[in-house]
């Protein structure tokens, strides 16, 4: 086939329309989470005394540090969807999360805290945290990498690790209603290291699926 | 050039728009600057010029599929040249070649040294072959034959709609096959 036939063909395709990207994400994702959810309510569940928590600071900020992950990831992915887009200019959105969990840290430093330090970042749920966060990701993370695959970035490994940024993202924040661990430390110590995971698997994945 | 480029602007908007004369257009205008920049890209890489056609069209299949990624606001140029760059590398990277894929081989691309001719391509031929009957009969007929949806429509007996769901799923399938072959 030569090229000018080819461009007629692909001029008589023009009626086709795709949806956005953005249209295509927010429907994979919304197909994804109920499978999240029904993980996070099969084996973890809100903690008991979730009344008394939301009280403390602490636990209400974990929420903050979350959801400035997922909705930042959300937004640089699509972004970074588009073939010409850059990250100049964009990377300091994710490190929303990362400045409000210095300052949180700080401000637990400040109010002579109950626990030492070690115990602090230890935690009791380290574990659970570690294997529960990946495991609500993976779901969203396939929802995630299908609805960008409907883009078109130039940097598909890139791209992969967002979407696992924003998938670790939105299941830590369901995460985060289990946990009894409130202490900016073990966040810091913990989600980050799940979040990590979840983001090299998304980058592996994103750069065998996200090409086009 | 900067001229050239509006004009670019211009007629994708109105393709998206729906005017698929605007678009017919649009597309036969940036394959000479396509084809320029891919024999530069191939030359550079040490690399024989003929594969240039095939990635010209590897080019035009991408930009056709990814067209809603496009922000119609922003200039038209920029986002082609990153899907034609990408296409390059891949292409060269299959070919396991080490890659120096300079942006300015498609940026610079002086009207006077771009080459006219239309050309075939192998690989998009050798895929087609491998599309379902209904699929490769509609492309063939639109693409090769030059007949209108419509006729093709009554030689197939099939309806219009249906041979527009069968155009797109043969370019998206031929696009899939490109990729991953």
């Amino acid at each position: 086939m030569d090229t000018d036939q080819l461009i007629r063909s692909l001029a008589a395709d023009n009626a086709h329309r795709a949806p956005r990207v953005g249209a295509v994400l927010t429907m994979a994702l919304l197909v994804a989470a109920p499978l999240s959810i029904l993980i996070f309510a099969t084996f973890l569940g809100v903690r008991a005394d979730v009344m008394s928590a939301m009280h403390n600071p602490f636990f209400d900020m974990k929420f903050a540090v979350t959801l400035s992950l997922a909705i930042p990831a959300i937004i640089v992915s699509l972004h970074l969807s588009r073939p010409e887009a850059l990250m100049r200019g964009w990377g300091w959105l994710l490190l929303l999360p990362v400045g409000l969990l210095a300052v949180a840290i700080g401000s637990e430093t400040m109010m002579a805290p109950a626990m030492p330090m070690t115990m602090r970042l230890m935690g009791k749920n380290s574990r659970v945290c570690l294997l529960a966060i990946p495991a609500m990701s993976l779901p969203l993370l396939a929802g995630a990498l299908f609805g960008l695959r409907h883009g078109a970035p130039s940097h598909p490994a890139l791209a992969g690790a967002l979407a696992g940024l924003l998938s670790a993202g939105l299941a830590a924040t369901l995460y985060a209603s289990h946990c009894t661990d409130d202490s900016p430390l073990f966040v810091a110590t913990w989600y980050t290291l799940a979040t990590a995971l979840v983001a090299a698997i998304g980058a592996y994945a994103g750069s065998r699926v996200l090409r086009y | 050039m900067r001229g050239r480029e509006d004009e670019w602007t211009g007629l994708m908007r109105s393709a998206m728009a729906g005017d698929d004369a605007a678009y017919h257009r649009l597309l036969r205008a940036v394959t000479p600057v396509l084809r320029a920049a891919a024999r530069r890209g191939l030359a550079r890489a040490g690399q024989p010029p003929d594969q240039a056609e095939d990635i010209v069209q590897e080019i035009l299949l991408a930009v056709h599929l990814k067209r809603h990624t496009w922000d119609s606001e922003a200039p038209f140029a920029p986002w082609l040249f990153a899907i034609a760059r990408n296409k390059l590398i891949d292409t060269l990277r299959r070919r396991g070649r080490r890659v120096f894929v300079n942006i300015d081989d498609f940026a610079e691309t002086l009207p006077g040294e771009v080459p006219e001719e239309t050309a075939s391509a192998g690989e998009v031929a050798t895929q087609l072959s491998t599309l379902p009957q209904r699929q490769r009969d509609v492309l063939q007929s639109i693409a090769v034959d030059s007949t209108s949806i419509k006729d093709t429509a009554a030689k197939f007996s099939m309806s219009e709609g249906a041979v527009r769901v069968a155009l797109h799923r043969g370019l998206a399938a031929l696009t899939a096959k490109l990729r991953d072959h």
